[in-house]
């Protein structure tokens, strides 16, 4: 028999986004999802491995319109996923800060 | 205490294009940010939601003081001499001129955008009064637009900040 915990701890900031990003970690993920009441499927998963990348490469977070247009994810799916506020919960899901674009 | 969802509803009272943009793209903020959004469309704001018309929105130079030629790639940047705003086909110049901006700023068209609000559940009115003025009905407009007296909209605006473009 085995148990799973997490044991890591990581600073978060005043809106509790993490600190440093490069700390993430998926069980973080899941974490930080149970507490905006969201499940993590496959296909949120998706989401943020691109939304990590995506900071990986730019040094920035992707905007909304990113996500959407550059993984093919349609809006209306989007706000399904991650309900009331998506540009602020992938972000914070995903261990990056909150994207900086407007659009 | 029971948490209760902000709410933020827009009025579009203008028609150009440079006036459209505020509040789709406050209220596509909004949106991302888990707060409500109604936009309501009256007098020249209507326009945006007409179907004939939302893409071929502009943007005037007469009169607008804050266009200046460093905005058209020139090396000076001095402001436009409103005499030559007069010219014909100066509107056409900087209507492409601001939207090949928004394009650089991966800012969509406006019945691309509103589709996207209407996506992430924005909620579009149109004025009735100011509609039945300019002989526009439901099917001028983009699907999903309702049609609401101002009264409507009072009673549908209760609770939320109201931002008057």
């Amino acid at each position: 028999m085995t148990a799973q915990v997490v044991s890591k701890q990581v600073a978060l900031n005043e809106e509790g986004f993490l600190v440093n990003p490069a700390e993430w970690t998926p069980e973080i993920a899941e974490a930080l999802a149970r507490e905006e009441g969201i499940t993590l499927t496959p296909r949120h998963w998706e989401i943020i491995r691109f939304v990590r990348a995506y900071y990986q490469e730019h040094g920035k977070s992707p905007t909304l319109r990113q996500i959407t247009a550059e993984l093919g994810v349609p809006t209306k799916e989007l706000f399904q996923l991650f309900p009331k506020g998506p540009a602020k919960k992938v972000a914070r899901i995903a261990g990056v800060p909150k994207p900086e674009g407007c659009v | 205490m029971a948490e209760t969802t902000r709410k933020i509803a827009f009025v579009c009272s203008k028609g150009s294009l440079d006036m459209a943009y505020p509040a789709l793209i406050m209220g596509w903020a909004a949106l991302g940010n888990g707060v409500e959004v109604m936009i309501f469309f009256t007098f020249w704001g209507l326009d945006i939601i007409t179907k004939k018309r939302m893409d071929a929105l502009q943007l005037a130079p007469v009169g607008n003081t804050s266009l200046r030629t460093g905005m058209m790639g020139l090396p000076v940047d001095v402001g436009m001499p409103q005499i030559a705003s007069i010219l014909p086909g100066m509107t056409a110049v900087a209507t492409a001129l601001m939207r090949k901006k928004m394009a650089e700023m991966d800012v969509p068209p406006v019945s691309e955008f509103l589709q996207m609000l209407q996506d992430g559940g924005a909620k579009l009115y149109a004025c009735k009064m100011t509609a039945d003025m300019m002989g526009l009905s439901q099917e001028d407009f983009i699907d999903g637009v309702e049609i609401v007296t101002a009264s409507d909209f009072i009673d549908m605006t209760e609770g939320a900040q109201i931002v008057f473009i």
